[in-house]
């Protein structure tokens, strides 16, 4: 009687192992024990709703935060929140941080030894729109050294999280850019066994959202888990089977 | 034919800058109905290190046990105030701390009409931590806790990692052991 048409699980490969001793902070990080499975409930079904008046509408354009222009190269991010059906999700939020095109991140504790850029906070937020797009104008991210091994670079990349419509969706990621050289040696991005999971983290470059005289554009979908089908049977008969 | 989830990739380090703007460490307003509490805790790594830069998220039904989600469909009010998300961050201790409401008894996926005990749905994520880790808050002194959907899948040694305890009036303490020895309890879900 109060069966739930739970969420999708994840394929076999195509989400990371917390365990990953290449990525030298997953060790102490990543649980030793078996996760538990849990059949979804009405908790995992819902997930917080974000109101339009919490959304700021000039959050898209991480070029326009300051009274000067930020450096770098100038580019616009667009693509669609969908789920694994290709159903739109719109009124999603999508926030996104990254550092700036010297490789710097707004933030303390980033001690590289890089410019950082007054005019670039590295963060933004926007809601999807009734088709599940979103775009944001943004400056390309640099490429940076950390210390996880010895000449250790992140390949360039932008940070995303997504609700979608659920708690059981919930999603946060990295986007990254086609040719980058340093993602075969990136082993964040290596994490996910699944070379074709993997693949679709880096954007497109995209002709038709290039604006001319202004930016070039990249396309970056996001996929979101899909749902299984509404149970029509209650849960008796399925017990039954 | 479908394509698979995007595949989730770290927070990192620097989550600050782009998260910080939707913390929210007190989810009820002054007007919210329910029993106000407050909950603080530390996030501990595999050598029972303080973890620094992690960030929860919180998501809770109301008083009465009603999700503020279309598709929450029980015949319960919502409250205006209460949209029942939470953000927070540890601090350089690795502690954290969150006042909100006592949430109530949500049903149970089954046919026995039976509720769930009152929960907090949490996601876990810091740096080295390649995707989420998902928990759950329970209260201690909870009858239903005995007969709860999802504790009653937990090996009865371990469920105590996801019991809250109680460390003063309308106060818990509620840790989280990302691994080893008393490691908390983490769903797939």
């Amino acid at each position: 009687m109060k069966s739930v048409a739970g969420y999708r699980r994840y394929l076999p490969g195509t989400q990371p192992e917390y365990l990953h001793p290449s990525y030298a902070s997953s060790v102490k990080r990543s649980p030793s024990q078996l996760l538990v499975y849990l059949p979804h409930t009405l908790s995992e079904i819902t997930g917080p709703v974000f109101g339009q008046e919490l959304i700021d509408a000039k959050a898209f354009d991480l070029t326009k935060q300051s009274a000067g222009e930020p450096l770098g190269e100038r580019i616009i991010v667009s693509g669609r929140v969908i789920d694994e059906d290709g159903r739109p999700l719109p009124h999603t939020l999508v926030e996104i941080w990254q550092a700036n095109a010297a490789g710097r991140y707004q933030h303390a504790i980033d001690q590289h030894n890089a410019p950082l850029d007054p005019n670039f906070t590295g963060c933004g937020h926007t809601v999807t729109d009734a088709e599940g797009r979103y775009r944001f104008v943004t400056i390309k991210p640099g490429a940076y050294p950390w210390t996880n091994h010895y000449n250790a670079w992140r390949a360039a990349h932008i940070h995303f999280s997504v609700f979608g419509p659920a708690f059981a969706t919930r999603l946060i990621t990295q986007m990254y850019f086609p040719g980058d050289p340093l993602m075969p040696r990136d082993p964040i991005f290596n994490c996910t066994a699944d070379e074709s999971a993997r693949n679709r983290l880096i954007s497109l470059f995209d002709w038709q959202t290039t604006v001319p005289l202004h930016a070039l554009g990249y396309q970056f979908d996001i996929i979101m888990s899909g749902r299984e089908a509404i149970p029509f049977e209650s849960g008796r008969h399925a017990k039954n089977k | 034919m479908t394509v698979p989830a995007t595949t989730w990739q770290t927070v990192g380090p620097f989550f600050k800058i782009g998260l910080a703007w939707l913390y929210r460490d007190d989810l009820a307003d002054a007007d919210v109905p329910g029993e106000r509490i407050e909950i603080t805790g530390i996030v501990l790594d595999g050598d029972g290190q303080p973890v620094p830069d992690a960030v929860l998220e919180l998501w809770q039904a109301n008083s009465r046990g009603k999700y503020a989600h279309p598709e929450d469909l029980q015949d319960k009010p919502l409250d205006k105030n209460f949209s029942g998300f939470g953000r927070i961050a540890t601090d350089d201790s690795g502690r954290f701390r969150f006042a909100t409401i006592k949430p109530g008894q949500v049903p149970a996926p089954d046919e026995s009409a039976s509720l769930q005990a009152p929960h907090i749905n949490v996601s876990i994520c810091t740096r080295g931590l390649l995707r989420r880790l998902v928990t759950r808050i329970y209260f201690p002194d909870e009858p239903a806790n005995a007969t709860d959907f999802a504790l009653s899948l937990v090996d009865p040694a371990r469920r105590a990692t996801l019991v809250a305890t109680k460390s003063g009036s309308s106060k818990f303490e509620w840790n989280v052991v990302l691994q080893g020895a008393n490691e908390t309890v983490f769903f797939d879900a």
